[in-house]
């Protein structure tokens, strides 16, 4: 097999590229900055393997395997692509990592790398050049990616979770906005629940979505798992206030969300047993894509807001970040950091953007301008959700202890017990103020 | 000929050290039996030794530990999640394997009668056991579903008998109980075909020389199918046992330990703390602490209805 050196590579990818810009009609021009990439040879007789969780918008599975598709008739480096459930992914990778064998590249969630910061590729040269490259990487994405000044992964995209509602029914509830105070918020969920179309967000083992609003929640009222020297201060009057305005919400909520996983919010919302979520953009996707008419009518009465701001006064929202590594195991870095590059250089990012509508949100900003962001205003409020987020280990920094506790539920199952009556918020502060520290325990 | 005879024993070399070795009995045994040992050490031994040796480290996923002695089982001692798993675990043992055996006894009494299509039922009656779990589990997602149950359609918007949706995984006790129901259907063919083959060993004319005595069916199956089943019921109980204990794929695919850890047993426990929580020790201390729970109830299966007098011709006292 031929091996492809960088030059070659980038030749073949800006011919291919222009042949796709001429193919799809209405793109915004992404500026790219004439940056040399950094050399790498793909190795000889290199393959890859990737894995990444399961798609929830159609295009993020179509295009990235176009892709993927693209690289390898460009390199001849074959890839390929496994996609796993969500909340299976943690086992996975993990596996990969104590066993020494698996996949090359993983696009593992937010803070997982750092649980595996000697196992992985050094992507420094790579990410500085794509930073360089395209207006710079978000603080956020920055943040993630990075560990003692050293990239370990690449943050692909982010999704957040915008409350997503139905217009028609907020305005029977009295409604012409989504409020943007916790009290107003909790007022207009009593309401929907009074005209029988309740709010319903997910409290069972959900990686993005529970995970999303029960951080969301304690961050608002100013609680937080550690402060900026790490350590644990979950067990604070912040904390339980949050657990107390959690259990009034989840009062109004559709019965059943203790048990909810991913999924379960989506399928809720597009029956029209629910009138308002905390999700992705994904349910407007599968509404405007749906093959089924009423479906596809639902979607004119789907709306998109920011999630309200508490106490603290400013954003709260979590991002779910899915972050690219390579596993020092692999025999193909080269070929392996070369995927990465090629994934994220515009002929293929932009494209994979647009598919995704906005589910993945854009570590680099000069994607600020692609036009996802303006093709529908229902895709604005997810247009910076990785610029506006707070990161998991919030206040405190990113590290194996915080990626453990994110992958052990600790915060949503602080905020479910309470919610299920299994524990008082002082009980469930404490209990969650014990995990939590046994997992910091130095 | 005596010449001869002297000559051909001393021409005779003595055995080399070798073959004396290999014709010593016990070495040859010993010899044998290696390749199944080395089997046993390799898949059985090591891995359990492991996972002892782990759960007194602070072994961590990408991270060697250190020794740290009961610290592991320290922690579990104070964690209401861990005993919760532990009484979640007894509970579905028990509650479980008296269903399964219940309705398993029930059913292999049924199928060892004389019915229509009697292969074709028996076959049939397999399904839920020859099905792959984790697809039976994803069929239970469905009908345990918050929103969209069949069950809850049937009884709200069929019937009419209720007015709001059954909260199947919702609440702690519906779960667990909604996770029994399940293993129960997954579990009774094993216990139905295992116990028709007991059945069917029982001589007929032990029945037939009950009824000449006029004994009522009750009778008959008290006084000898179940003394002649119950040699196979110790070793399917066990098993049975076993099985329930250790479960894990229902339990992780259905609800994976929710809602709010409620319905975490230790097997599942121990996955979720040692591989997504990455706490391989503390995870392993949780796998060994079921050592001792399987070890009774094989003991007592084992003890308390195999080992019968009369089933070795004495009489029991």
């Amino acid at each position: 097999m031929q091996a492809f050196t960088r030059r070659q590579t980038l030749q073949a990818g800006a011919a291919l590229a222009g042949a796709a810009l001429v193919a799809r009609q209405g793109r915004a021009d992404i500026v790219a900055k004439d940056v040399a990439p950094p050399v790498l040879t793909i190795e000889s007789g290199a393959s890859l393997r990737v894995l990444r969780p399961s798609k929830f918008v159609q295009g993020d599975e179509t295009v990235y395997l176009e892709n993927a598709k693209k690289f390898t008739a460009m390199t001849g480096v074959p890839v390929q692509v496994d996609f796993e459930g969500w909340e299976d992914l943690r086992p996975k990778i993990a596996v990969a990592a104590n066993v020494g064998d698996g996949p090359d590249v993983v696009l593992a969630w937010s803070d997982e790398p750092h649980k595996y910061v000697d196992k992985v590729v050094d992507l420094t040269d790579l990410a500085t050049y794509l930073g360089e490259r395209y207006g710079g990487w978000w603080p956020m994405a920055e943040k993630y990616g990075t560990r003692d000044g050293k990239w370990i992964a690449m943050p692909i995209g982010a999704a957040g979770g915008r409350v997503v509602y139905r217009k028609s029914w907020l305005n029977e509830a009295g409604y012409d906005a989504v409020p943007t105070d916790l009290d107003g918020f909790l007022q207009l969920c009593t309401k929907l629940k009074a005209i029988g179309h309740p709010a319903g967000l997910a409290l069972g083992n959900a990686v993005g979505d529970g995970n999303a609003w029960c951080n969301w929640v304690v961050w608002a009222h100013g609680g937080a798992m550690v402060d900026e020297n790490d350590q644990v201060i979950i067990n604070s009057p912040e904390t339980i206030e949050a657990l107390k305005y959690a259990k009034a919400l989840y009062e109004t909520f559709i019965p059943g969300t203790l048990s909810w996983l991913d999924p379960a919010n989506n399928k809720a919302f597009l029956a029209g047993e629910i009138g308002l979520t905390q999700n992705g953009i994904s349910i407007y996707y599968a509404a405007k894509n749906s093959e089924d008419a009423n479906v596809r009518a639902l979607a004119e009465d789907i709306y998109h807001a920011k999630m309200p701001i508490g106490p603290v006064g400013r954003p709260t929202e979590r991002a779910l970040v899915l972050n690219q590594m390579v596993f020092a195991y692999s025999k193909y870095p080269n070929a392996a950091k070369e995927f990465l590059r090629f994934m994220m250089e515009h002929e293929q990012y932009d494209p994979y953007l647009n598919a995704c509508i906005g589910y993945w949100n854009h570590p680099l900003q000069a994607y600020d301008a692609s036009a996802v962001w303006s093709a529908d205003p229902k895709h604005e409020p997810f247009k910076h959700v990785l610029k506006d987020a707070l990161w998991d280990s919030y206040r405190g920094t990113i590290r194996p202890e915080s990626a453990a506790v994110l992958a052990d539920f600790v915060i949503v199952q602080m905020v479910a017990s309470v919610c299920a009556g299994q524990a008082s918020p002082e009980e469930a502060a404490a209990e969650a103020d014990r995990r939590i520290r046994r997992y910091y325990r130095s | 000929m005596a010449v001869s005879a002297t000559s051909f024993g001393a021409g005779r070399s003595e055995p080399i050290w070798l073959v004396r070795l290999f014709d010593w009995k016990p070495f040859l045994i010993f010899m044998c039996m290696l390749p199944a040992l080395g089997l046993l050490l390799l898949f059985l031994t090591y891995p359990l030794g492991l996972g002892v040796w782990l759960a007194f480290t602070d072994t961590q996923i990408g991270r060697s530990g250190e020794f740290v002695g009961l610290w592991n089982y320290e922690s579990l001692w104070h964690d209401r999640i861990f005993w919760m798993s532990v009484t979640n675990t007894l509970l579905y043992t028990f509650v479980a394997t008296v269903g399964k055996f219940a309705l398993g006894l029930w059913l292999a009494l049924i199928l060892n009668n004389y019915i229509p299509f009697k292969s074709f039922v028996r076959a049939i009656v397999l399904i839920p056991w020859i099905v792959p779990t984790v697809l039976s589990a994803i069929a239970f997602w469905w009908i345990y579903d918050p929103q969209f149950s069949i069950i809850s359609y049937v009884l709200v918007d069929v019937l009419g008998w209720r007015d709001t949706y059954i909260d199947f995984l919702g609440t702690p006790w519906n779960a667990r109980f909604s996770l029994i129901a399940a293993n129960i259907w997954r579990g009774i063919p094993f216990v139905a075909i295992c116990l028709l083959a007991g059945l069917q060993t029982i001589s007929p004319s032990l029945y037939e020389a009950a009824m000449i005595d006029g004994a009522t069916a009750w009778q008959r199956f008290w006084h000898i199918t179940l003394p002649m089943l119950l040699p196979i019921l110790a070793v399917v109980l066990t098993f049975s046992v076993i099985f329930t204990f250790t479960d894990f794929q229902l339990v992780y695919a259905i609800t994976r330990g929710g809602p709010v850890n409620s319905t975490h047993l230790m097997a599942t426990l121990a996955f979720q703390r040692a591989i997504p929580g990455g706490q391989l020790g503390e995870g392993a201390a949780i796998a060994v602490a079921m050592i001792p729970f399987l070890v009774a109830a094989t003991v007592f299966s084992y003890f308390a209805l195999a080992n019968r007098k009369w089933q070795q011709g004495g009489r029991d006292d």
